[in-house]
């Protein structure tokens, strides 16, 4: 690790810096991943690290391998340009899916979702009442046990 | 001086993302459900991604960008494909 | 555009990302154009809806006032985390909102935006009635969603679309 000697002091605590939070802030979406209690709300936990976790390091990165090897280093923007236009796409895949299994009864319903609006009914400038969904009744949470498995319980 | 708090911040980065990665197993293997297994899973890949950067920073070795660019790419057909098995039961329609 | 580069923006993107990836020399130059020849050819077959920028100046500011909101919601949704999933302090839930957003690449944008800020999640969009289904994990720092996402985001995207 003879490299870190090289670089300037103010690069080396911007970097220092950069790479902390970013780290801090993707565990905190790990630990998100395991105490939030429905999967709607689990959804948000990994877009911390997606965001500004990913920017953070990768800015860091770029920021000492520019000063290391004396050239403008982009490699790294790659990433950032992947993650951006790809992190989207899986979770609103992610999300449409939960919701289409949620809605359908024969998977049995283990969270109360929104059920589908009817096009002809109710006017679209009508707000409906969405309290009360996606509240997360059946997973209490990683912390609290003796809660049995519901697809251990639906026998799949 | 700074080195050695550069040195520093880099390994906590990678004890925070390993530990990161221990947690999204965690919930991988505990389900309850598909999707929050898939979700995860996808949060595993990034976290694996962001572990490469930060262990090619350590090593000062740019070639560990490629690991974890393949990783991106792969995490990302990944989830779309678990995503849409989800959705429609099938994978290729 | 021609037709021998029908994507020229997207073709360039790709030149530049083949040499950033790989070091600058004329072969890589040759080999970068030719593949991102072909990727515009193939894109043209699958015939997206074109994006039609009206304002260009107003992208920036798009961009700057994202790259804000992030930034906060990243540090709300932090806090939320810390603070445990039953802390009475917030409240997540569903929000449907209407939007009136019709061109496919501003809904897009839309999208990105949205899923990219950690406090908020696109679950369903109908593009009949421009109705929107959101899960937003603290429901209490907005009080009107439906207003906050017409006049921050809606008005620009319009701008820079319609």
């Amino acid at each position: 690790m003879r490299h870190l000697e090289l670089l300037p002091p103010w690069a080396a605590l911007i970097v220092a810096l950069f790479v902390v939070i970013g780290a801090t802030l993707t565990v905190l979406g790990g630990i998100g991943l395991l105490r939030l209690k429905s999967f709607y709300q689990r959804l948000h936990a990994p877009t911390l690290g997606y965001s500004y976790g990913t920017l953070l390091i990768i800015l860091a990165s770029m920021l000492m391998f520019t000063l290391l090897e004396g050239r403008l280093v982009l490699h790294e923007l790659m990433v950032g340009i992947f993650i951006m236009a790809t992190t989207p796409i899986t979770l609103l895949m992610l999300g449409r899916a939960a919701l289409r299994r949620d809605r359908d009864t024969k998977l049995g319903h283990d969270e109360t979702v929104p059920p589908r609006p009817d096009a002809q009914e109710s006017p679209p400038e009508m707000p409906r009442d969405l309290t009360g969904y996606g509240e997360g009744v059946v997973d209490t949470g990683l912390l609290s046990h003796g809660d049995p498995e519901p697809e251990r319980r639906r026998g799949d | 001086m700074t080195a050695e708090i550069l040195r520093f911040a880099l390994g906590y980065a990678q004890i925070a993302l390993i530990l990161a990665l221990g947690l999204a197993c965690w919930r991988m293997l505990r389900g309850p459900r598909a999707q929050d297994r898939v979700l995860a899973l996808d949060t595993m890949y990034m976290n694996a991604m962001l572990l490469f950067l930060v262990i090619g920073m350590g090593n000062g070795n740019v070639f560990f960008f490629e690991g974890a660019l393949v990783i991106a790419v792969l995490g990302f057909v990944t989830t779309v494909c678990a995503a849409k098995f989800l959705m429609r039961g099938e994978v290729v329609e | 555009m021609s037709r021998a580069i029908p994507h020229p923006v997207l073709s360039l993107a790709l030149v530049l990302m083949w040499l950033v990836l790989t070091s600058f020399s004329l072969g890589n130059l040759v080999l970068g154009t030719v593949i991102a020849l072909i990727a515009g050819w193939s894109v043209e077959h699958l015939h997206p809806p074109k994006p039609k920028f009206r304002r260009w100046l107003a992208i920036p500011r798009l961009f700057l006032i994202v790259a804000l909101d992030i930034l906060r919601s990243n540090l709300a949704v932090a806090r939320v985390l810390v603070l445990g999933p039953n802390h009475p302090a917030y409240h997540s839930g569903f929000v449907e909102l209407t939007l009136q957003l019709r061109e496919p690449n501003a809904i897009a944008m839309l999208a990105i935006i949205l899923t990219a800020t950690p406090g908020t999640a696109w679950i369903e969009f109908e593009r009949e009635s421009g109705r929107l289904l959101l899960h937003v994990l603290d429901l209490r720092s907005e009080d009107d969603w439906q207003a906050l996402i017409r006049d921050r985001y809606e008005a620009l995207l319009m701008e820079i679309f319609e």
